[in-house]
């Protein structure tokens, strides 16, 4: 309780007044965003639980672009994937891509 | 407030008192305290978000019952289409995360001191606090529903739980040959489609098990509200002359012993009937002075859910005042909820906030035990705008009711239930 280890953070808890200048630590939050976006659907981190719609965790980011953008122009088509990825930019699908090749399935 | 200023003074000195007890003995390590009050499926997804995205976080989530059971899916459980546990989800998959899950209700907030009192008379500290108190119902705009012996007869069975078990019992104990007798208030209120599925699935009911019976269904507004074209379509097919819509239909009171809604101009006499009252924030959103917006709803900034009427404070869900063409559902929930939780990450470790969040809805309606129509959108920050704003383009309807959809609307379920609360 005396360790001047626990002041110092107690200190840091009570003095963190929230201050937005500094960098993102982490270029990824973006894609992470945009991914979870997906996941009320298709589970968190795209594991799907509920068999359908499809577990995306994992899957070739080539893939899941290819899918994505074919939905988006139409050129597959579908229930609901195709009226979703028409609002998102191509930029925005391949990061969501990006995203989840790197979950582990 | 209904705090004395006497007693406020006093909260909010042993609140202080117990934020820093709290910081010495429980501190070490932790980047911040994240409070979140409601663990329905946006204060759920807010506190498991907040953990997993930032695991040094120190998260505890207030929730005054047991369990969690679903509004989503529950329409079903009035026709026997699905059943109770099918719908109901408890906390432990929050707690595995390292989440603390107290059951109490919350019912005043310092956001000086930064404390929540809960009514068993503890304070929980925070750093950010983040409320998700869905709706209250606004009883007094209906005289005769009024109080307690009244809404017990009554039921709304818009919160999904003993209402929902009692609505069944009644439309079970009805004659066949009885009437059902609806009213929808007017929009914005919880889950637009909402109403129309519980048409269909009581019609589903009937049809099954009562076919001589009759569904008078009184909508305050002037037309279906979701989905119209496709819900019409069904009930002048499945369902022909089974169900009287009348739009336009807005309630004046309920004469509960004549078993009679009253409205502006006729009554309308049911043998079981059902309310769902217009709806504001959650009583806690009212107590704290989140709502300021028609009395009703709760302003946030969108980039972040902070509410705009108090700082430090987020606001969640259904509560919210709604941007443009935004539904009030389990869907939007669960996104209002990552763009909150990745707010309140950056904020508290000084970081930019997300200056382009999106989120997606999607909304399912069981028109029979097996069939499906969505209605979607996707929604994209606009800076111009300083709100959340429909994607020209994007999101649309189904075309007509299917069994793959159905197949789709239990997957959603399943994954939104195990995104929200485990």
């Amino acid at each position: 309780m005396n360790s001047p280890w626990f002041g110092a953070a107690c200190a840091a808890v009570l003095m963190a007044a929230p201050v937005a200048h500094a960098q993102d630590p982490n270029p990824n939050n973006a894609a992470r965003a945009l991914a979870a976006t997906c996941a009320t659907c298709h589970g968190t981190e795209g594991r799907s639980v509920g068999g359908v719609p499809p577990s995306l965790a994992g899957q070739s980011k080539a893939s899941l672009l290819q899918q994505l953008k074919d939905y988006k122009d139409g050129k597959r088509p579908g229930t609901i994937m195709h009226q979703h990825a028409k609002g998102y930019t191509d930029a925005q699908l391949e990061q969501i891509a990006g995203y989840f090749a790197a979950v582990k399935p | 407030m209904t705090i004395s200023r006497r007693k406020f003074m006093q909260w909010t000195a042993a609140a202080g008192a117990t934020s820093l007890a709290g910081c010495a003995t429980t501190g070490g390590g932790s980047a911040g305290r994240v409070v979140v009050i409601g663990a329905g499926i946006g204060g759920g997804t807010a506190a498991k978000y907040v953990k997993l995205w930032a695991p040094d976080m120190d998260v505890t989530v207030v929730e005054r019952e047991a369990g969690f059971i679903s509004c989503p899916i529950s329409n079903l459980v009035l026709a026997g289409n699905a059943n109770m546990n099918d719908i109901s989800r408890d906390y432990s998959g929050l707690a595995n995360r390292g989440i603390k899950v107290v059951r109490d209700n919350a019912v005043a907030i310092d956001p000086v001191a930064k404390a929540v009192r809960l009514a068993g008379g503890s304070t929980l500290a925070y750093d950010r606090l983040i409320v998700s108190p869905g709706v209250d119902f606004l009883y007094d705009t209906i005289p005769g529903l009024n109080n307690a012996t009244a809404q017990a007869q009554v039921l709304h069975a818009w919160k999904a739980g003993p209402q929902t078990l009692a609505l069944k019992k009644q439309l079970e104990s009805m004659k066949d040959g009885g009437v059902f007798v609806f009213h929808i208030p007017l929009a914005p209120y919880r889950c637009p489609p909402g109403p129309y599925e519980r048409i269909c699935q009581v019609a589903d009911y009937f049809k099954r098990a009562k076919p001589k019976s009759k569904i008078i269904a009184l909508d305050s507004n002037p037309d279906v509200v979701s989905k119209a074209g496709l819900f019409k379509a069904v009930w002048n097919g499945q369902y022909k002359g089974m169900i009287d819509y009348r739009p336009n239909s807005e309630i004046a009171d309920v004469d509960v012993k004549g078993s009679t809604i009253k409205l502006q101009f006729g009554d309308v006499k049911g043998d079981v009937l059902n309310v769902v009252p217009p709806q504001r924030a959650g009583d806690i959103a009212r107590q704290a002075g989140l709502i300021n917006a028609n009395n009703r709803w709760c302003t946030v900034d969108w980039l972040t859910c902070e509410s705009t009427a108090v700082k430090g404070v987020h606001v969640l869900g259904d509560a919210t005042l709604s941007a443009n063409a935004m539904p009030k559902s389990a869907s939007m929930a669960n996104q209002h909820a990552k763009v909150c939780a990745a707010a309140v990450i950056a904020l508290i470790k000084g970081q930019p906030v997300n200056p382009e969040p999106m989120m997606m809805n999607t909304c399912y309606s069981f028109v029979d035990a097996k069939n499906v129509i969505h209605v979607a959108s996707v929604h994209a920050y606009s800076a111009a705008d300083k709100t959340m704003s429909v994607v020209k383009g994007a999101g649309g309807l189904s075309d007509k009711p299917s069994e793959l959809e159905g197949a789709y609307a239990w997957g959603w379920a399943k994954n939104i239930w195990a995104d929200s609360l485990s």
